[in-house]
């Protein structure tokens, strides 16, 4: 394996992360759009259009490679530059650090982590099966995976909605921490937009990630 | 006061060093927390004991040698503030103090509480400064500079290159003190000439040191002695872009 990769500077590093990461952020709400169809009342008509045009159309699979090379990307970058943090402080101290920092900013490789958990589940769940790498019994009459009863097979599951509603509150810090990060290490710091853009990333923490656990609760609770 | 001491001792940079629990009596309130360290000492010699070797010089806050981690937080419980400058008033009468040295993989303790900075020297050594030919003194008002920048760059430069940032920071990041050293230049026509080499060479020098990488905790800003503010790492950010891909 070539590591010259690792060899790039830590600035460099971190800006590829921050272009990633709002890359996936842009990515989210789009995600977003297309679950919240889930919600129509029409036997699952505009999400499942909605995800035959996403795995049918040419531009959107030439989005689909760059977007989960943005993603393995982004995951590869947090990991080598977290290993390199451990590396620098060898001895640890003994009494923890007591500086005031920002809520969770301190816990991002964790938060990160447990995303990437359960992206696993969630790629196992849907994306794996429409790359036919797992089998599935749900198909429509085009022949085509029923996405939309496998969601709501899934959101009947008391067990996987709590899951799918906790790990959105996790992303939830994590993009609260990341959208400010993310300026900050592109060299966006400005007081007239300093105010903004924090306003702007806790907006995008709470909006975003409720909109996707609507869903489960929808399921659950209403329907 | 009445006081414990727990004190990292180390004989020297290869030894494995062990915390040592000293109690200390009727030290004054006002006294700095180096005064209340020298009373220690000569306490200590008195017992023909080794003295508790730190780090100190001017005593001041301006020459940047003071480096004790005091109950986690780099130069101790008040803000702004070097070690010299911290007195025992923001203590309270039997309180345990635990200081260690900075931790960093780049600052190796030297013995006791002393640790070896000279990786921020190598960094400056890169480019923390500007080419001059000798001569004649020019006008001073020949290049002008505007006021806000003029302030900005003050600012960075009060960096006093104590290694706080490196210390509060989880990683060990030292992006507060080299952007610094690079914003003073950046804001100023003098700067120019070499800036997008100094950049480089400094980023390059301080990764090849083994300093972390910034996660934007901003730890170093909120330890800072002197309120180096975080914009400078952004400034450091964009100086970095331009000379790479302009």
């Amino acid at each position: 394996m070539n590591l010259s990769f690792i060899r790039f500077s830590s600035i460099t590093k971190k800006i590829w992360m921050a272009f990633l990461g709002l890359f996936l952020m842009i990515f989210l709400v789009v995600h977003l759009g297309i679950n919240l169809c889930l919600l129509r009342d029409d036997g699952g008509a505009w999400f499942t259009a909605a995800a035959h045009f996403m795995g049918t159309n040419y531009i959107i699979k030439v989005f689909e490679i760059v977007l989960f090379a943005g993603f393995i990307l982004h995951v590869f970058l947090g990991i080598v530059l977290q290993v390199q943090n451990w590396l620098a402080r060898p001895v640890r101290y003994m009494v923890t650090n007591k500086t005031t920092t920002p809520f969770l900013s301190k816990y991002m490789i964790y938060t990160g982590g447990i995303v990437l958990v359960f992206l696993v589940i969630h790629f196992i769940n849907f994306y794996f099966i429409k790359m036919g790498l797992v089998s599935n019994p749900n198909m429509t009459p085009e022949g085509e995976p029923d996405f939309y009863t496998i969601a709501i097979q899934l959101f009947s599951m008391p067990a996987y909605s709590l899951l799918y509603i906790v790990l959105f509150i996790v992303l939830g810090f994590h993009l609260n921490q990341a959208f400010q990060a993310a300026w900050q290490t592109l060299g966006v710091n400005h007081l007239q937009y300093n105010a903004f853009i924090r306003r702007f990333g806790i907006f995008y923490a709470i909006v975003v990630p409720l909109g996707f656990i609507i869903i489960p609760i929808y399921f659950l609770l209403i329907r | 006061m009445k006081l414990t001491l727990k004190i990292w001792r180390q004989k020297d940079a290869k030894s494995t060093g062990k915390f040592v629990t000293y109690p200390l009596d009727n030290i004054s309130p006002n006294c700095s927390f180096l005064e209340m360290l020298d009373i220690l000492n000569e306490q200590l010699i008195r017992k023909n004991e080794e003295p508790v070797v730190f780090d100190h010089d001017c005593r001041e806050g301006i020459c940047g040698m003071c480096s004790l981690y005091i109950n986690g937080r780099p130069h101790g419980p008040d803000d702004a503030v070097t070690v010299c400058q911290l007195h025992m008033r923001k203590f309270s009468d039997g309180d345990t103090i635990v200081v260690e040295p900075w931790r960093a993989k780049p600052f190796p303790v030297v013995r006791d509480l002393m640790v070896d900075r000279s990786a921020f020297d190598r960094i400056i050594q890169e480019g923390g400064y500007i080419s001059v030919n000798t001569g004649g003194a020019a006008e001073a008002n020949n290049i002008l500079v505007g006021k806000e920048n003029a302030e900005l760059a003050m600012d960075a430069a009060a960096c006093i290159g104590c290694g706080a940032c490196v210390a509060a920071c989880k990683n060990a990041s030292a992006m507060l003190f080299v952007s610094a050293k690079i914003s003073q230049f950046a804001l100023l026509p003098q700067g120019q000439v070499e800036a997008k080499q100094r950049v480089k060479k400094m980023v390059r020098m301080m990764d090849e040191l083994g300093f972390g990488n910034c996660t934007n905790t901003y730890a170093c800003e909120a330890e800072c002695p002197k309120l180096i503010s975080r914009s400078n790492i952004a400034r450091m950010n964009r100086e970095f872009m331009c000379a790479k891909v302009i």
